[in-house]
């Protein structure tokens, strides 16, 4: 039954044969997105049936376990919710829809492939085949303001991806030339005995830079703005919260590298955690586009994030898979307001939601939820998660990085606050009715059920992240 | 468990109370219509103050335990637990809540004309939560209770507040949000220390003294900012002035007493030592909180900000009781504190009234009303009468049983808040005598109509508590008597070395 093990992958990887065949005729966006649709929705049966496979493949280069399966489900989850709210996929051009789903397809294979990959060299792959396909996402959005800004976020986007690339690899060159394999089973009993060396420190840190730029951590985080910005709002919601489950994942088994010796990558860890926080939230203060501000909150997430990973214990990393697996339902809950709210694609800035309340109830307390789950107000999976994680932290004896993390906390209550706020308090003026459709409706129900549900009842979500997790260590 | 005597009900109470409001907002989502909103959201609230009533009637007064507890395991990773349970601390404040209620949903009746059910169900989350901070008996659950009340309580300032309501609904969040999250971490801190969040377990514990301060100022952040305390007061008239009626009185009669609550409920039993060490400074606090209370509601024109800033002073008083530490003075507090609920509750429906008449709340514009509404001002100057502590009234005997306990415990602290008596007399007869009165060229208000018969059933059982609690308050102290005894016990035991400290920083 070796083909179990590998059927989420063949299967989007058959599908996006299909998109390519489709995508070769002229077939319009609306077949295309009737196929990738069926396509996400069975990969989340087919993910979830083979939830419990382990095994290896390839060489071994390429490991089933049940940490590897489960974020494979929430990866496929978070696909279909993205196909399923981006019904009219308004900021792109009819004719290339099926391209752009094509590459959707392809970028979710890659991440997919990705948490599978337990050697250096397939990692590599899976994560380019990942990122290349998001490059291409970007640039299709339609060029409606003639400032061609999607061209320069993609420019962007591109650059800044490759130069964290090469950094990757370049930590990769080094982790094989001190071990001599590429695997991470046989690299990590030499690479403990080497923890003193500040080569394998070099080397260690590079790789994490790799997922770093993709969780949009302090340093590697200058594309996240202006690609939220350019990008359709559909390939921002996607961009904004698949890759990342898949980055924390990675991210994860990484610094397991590390333990127990990893004194300096904790300080490392302890410093970008710091500076992500600090920088997400007081430059979201000032924003004024919604995906701008969402944008930085996300790296201010990416800093909570690492509160989990600096403990180096197995409930640390599993807190940290709780809480990316939140911050994915809650961002896309966002996401799916906004992809509704923009009349034509454009970017929203905060005033475009202005009375909401009125033009789409149900919207607005999707956004309100979203947000102040965000914002950790309980009883939203962003409280609970941001609960565990400060306990976590202070175990492990980290007590200034829980207080800066509380005053965080409250520093970003002010802008996730004010767009409740607009929602609420602002009248609409003449802005039109939202249209919402029924399947929308029903997926933002489910969102807002899955946030209250996360934070009220965590014992289970908590238990299967931390088996997860100890499949890997 | 030793601390917890499990429910013998035949019928999980407690639950019962925190839950059917909840399920009441969640089936209202289902009913159309503004009116049967109304009907059902009144219902809800009555049948939940008739369920709370029979905790009076079992409760046992003489003991200190918690009583009808329930227990169970809510996230076993961490050791949190729902635990739920009543003391003579929480007794009352439990019934004020259920009792307010029903009068809110009816002093809105009219008020609220637009998104009614959206009204009516934040009332009730607010419900849900308010009871749930009083029963619980598990930090992260009081935690999670305590935050997620600001949500409703934001949507009824933002949404159907007043013309400022955007400031005043994110002060009022920002301000209270940020006091609380350094709670957080203390409740973390304790938790690590201990291994438990069990609220009863963290108490009597030996702790650092070092450790005891830096948890007691983060819980006094917190609490401070809800109570409000001078100087963290400025959100209090924002938002009062901006909310509906209804978000008033609930802000003044139960948010304002979340605060206290805290401080009697985890400063005083956790850190005992700590609060040993800041009392003087909190005394003296309070005192600057009852003089500047009183003196600014002396120069207010707007009437909801003239109680607003009354509240400063008033839970000065309550402030001042707590901290003297002694049995007349804690039961003082506690007494005040359900004296404060009940009397600027109803002082806040009667501003409410007036301003669904003459859309204004300005003292001139309410000049001379007494004429036309003779059976309005006769409440107006009862519940003014109890806001300034006449004799007779409930307020007397609870800032009797205040002052006393603070000249036994610090003669000069106490002299200095007794000018707060007589400023509270001073403003709330300027208020009167302006509105019964006016002066001899008044507004016309040809037109207005004297209470309807809801109006007068919104007041009537106010009325009625000030005068039973004013007349015969032993049914009121005597389930708090143990509580506040043991409670004494516990920040006395505790706190041998430290109490010289004290008494060598008083004056």
């Amino acid at each position: 039954m070796k083909l179990m093990l590998f059927a989420p992958e063949l299967l989007l990887l058959l599908g996006s044969l299909v998109l390519f065949l489709v995508s070769t005729g002229k077939v319009g966006g609306k077949k295309a997105r009737a196929v990738t649709l069926g396509l996400a929705l069975i990969n989340v049966l087919v993910c979830l049936a083979c939830v419990r496979q382990e095994g290896t493949l390839f060489y071994e280069a390429y490991r089933i376990d049940f940490f590897s399966q489960l974020i494979k489900l929430v990866i496929a989850m978070g696909f279909a919710v993205v196909l399923l709210f981006s019904t009219e996929l308004k900021g792109i051009d009819d004719d290339i829809r099926p391209e752009y789903y094509l590459f959707l397809t392809l970028s979710t294979l890659g991440l997919v492939m990705l948490v599978s990959s337990v050697e250096l060299l397939t990692m590599f792959i899976a994560l380019e085949l990942s990122s290349y396909s998001l490059y291409i996402l970007v640039p299709m959005r339609d060029d409606r303001t003639g400032l061609r800004m999607q061209m320069e976020s993609a420019i962007k986007y591109i650059l800044f991806g490759v130069v964290a690339t090469g950094v990757m690899l370049f930590g990769m060159s080094y982790l094989f030339g001190l071990t001599g394999t590429t695997y991470l089973v046989a690299l990590l009993p030499k690479l403990h005995q080497m923890m003193g060396n500040p080569a394998a420190l070099i080397a260690i840190v590079m790789v994490l830079g790799g997922f770093f730029f993709k969780l949009a951590v302090f340093p590697f985080h200058s594309w996240v703005p202006d690609v939220y910005q350019g990008a359709s709002n559909e390939t921002t919601a996607f961009i904004a919260s698949v890759p990342k489950v898949a980055a924390v994942a990675m991210l994860i088994r990484l610094t397991a590298m590390a333990t127990p010796e990893g004194q300096a990558i904790v300080t490392l860890l302890i410093v970008l955690s710091v500076c992500s926080m600090f920088y997400g939230n007081l430059v979201a203060l000032v924003q004024t586009d919604m995906k701008r501000m969402l944008g930085f909150s996300g790296i201010a997430h990416a800093g909570y994030v690492l509160l989990g990973l600096v403990t180096m214990q197995e409930v640390g990393y599993a807190t940290s898979l709780y809480y990316i697996v939140g911050y994915l339902v809650m961002n896309l809950a966002a996401f799916l307001v906004i992809c509704k709210v923009s009349e034509h694609g454009e970017n929203l800035a905060v005033d475009d939601l202005s009375g909401l309340h009125k033009r789409a109830p149900l919207l607005a307390l999707t956004l309100a939820v979203s947000m102040f789950a965000m914002a950790g107000i309980p009883p939203f999976v962003g409280f609970m998660g941001k609960f565990m994680l400060l306990t976590g932290a202070y175990k492990a004896g980290h007590l200034p990085l829980v207080i800066l993390a509380a005053i965080n906390t409250a520093i970003s209550i002010y802008y996730y606050l004010s767009v409740v706020r607009v929602t609420y308090s602002a009248s609409p003026e003449d802005r039109p009715a939202v249209v919402v459709g029924g399947v929308a409706k029903a997926v933002s129900v489910a969102l807002v059920m899955i946030i209250i549900a996360m934070g009220l009842l965590p014992d289970q979500f908590l238990q299967l992240a931390t088996d997860a997790v100890r499949a890997i260590l | 468990m030793d601390f917890l005597i499990m429910n013998t009900m035949g019928f999980p109470i407690l639950s019962a109370l925190i839950f059917l409001p909840l399920v009441g907002a969640l089936i209202l989502l289902c009913i159309p219509g503004d009116t049967a909103a109304k009907n059902w959201t009144m219902l809800v609230t009555v049948v939940t103050a008739l369920v709370s009533l029979p905790l009076y009637w079992n409760f046992d007064a003489t003991t200190a335990k918690y009583q009808f507890g329930e227990h169970a395991s809510w996230i076993s990773a961490l050791n949190i637990n729902y635990t739920l349970g009543v003391d003579g601390i929480s007794l009352l404040l439990i019934l004020l809540t259920t009792m307010i209620m029903p009068l809110c949903v009816l002093g809105s009746w009219r008020y609220i004309d637009k998104r009614v059910k959206e009204f009516m169900i934040c009332l009730l989350l607010m419900e849900t939560s308010m009871l749930g901070v009083f029963m619980a008996l598990d930090f992260i659950l009081f935690y999670l209770l305590w935050e997620a009340m600001l949500i409703p309580m934001y949507l009824l300032i933002a949404v159907w507040g007043g013309p400022r309501k955007v400031y005043a609904s994110t002060k009022f969040f920002l301000y209270t949000l940020a006091g609380s999250v350094m709670l957080l971490v203390a409740i973390i801190g304790l938790y690590l220390d201990q291994g438990t969040f069990s609220i009863p377990a963290l108490m009597g514990q030996d702790y650092s003294t070092t450790f005891q301060v830096v948890v007691f100022l983060a819980f006094f952040l917190a609490f401070a900012i809800k109570v409000p305390m001078f100087p963290f007061h400025t959100w209090l008239p924002a938002a009062h002035v901006e909310a509906p009626t209804a978000g008033s009185v609930i802000l003044a009669s139960i948010l304002l007493k979340m605060g206290t609550y805290g401080f009697l409920r985890f400063c005083l039993p956790i850190t005992p030592e700590a609060t040993m060490i800041f009392v003087p400074y909190i005394l003296w606090l309070s005192v600057v909180g009852i003089l500047y209370g009183g003196f600014t509601a002396l120069a207010q024109q707007d009437m909801k900000k003239l109680i607003a800033y009354s509240s400063v002073g008033h839970m000065g008083f309550v402030t001042l009781g707590i901290f003297v530490l002694n049995q007349q003075g804690l039961e003082g507090a506690l007494l005040q504190m359900i004296n404060h609920g009940i009397t600027t509750g109803a002082l806040f429906f009667c501003v409410g009234m007036i301003y669904e008449r003459t859309h204004s709340r300005e003292l001139d514009a309410a000049a001379g009303l007494g004429k036309y509404m003779p059976v309005y001002v006769s409440f107006l100057a009862f519940f003014s009468l109890s806001s300034l502590a006449f004799p007779g009234t409930n307020s007397f005997v609870g800032e009797f049983m205040i002052l006393v306990g603070s000249f036994t415990n610090n003669k000069i602290v106490s002299a200095f808040a007794i000018p707060g008596a007589i400023l509270a007399a001073a403003y709330m007869f300027r208020m009167l005598q302006r509105v019964v009165w006016g002066r001899p060229v008044n507004p016309d208000h040809s037109g207005i109509s004297d209470l309807n018969i809801r109006e007068m059933v919104t007041l009537a059982p106010l009325l009625f508590f000030v005068f039973w609690i004013g007349l015969s308050p032993a049914p009121f102290l005597k389930v708090m008597h143990v509580s506040v005894t043991h409670l004494i016990e516990q920040v006395g035991v505790a706190s041998g070395g430290a109490v010289s400290v004290a008494k060598l920083m008083l004056p």
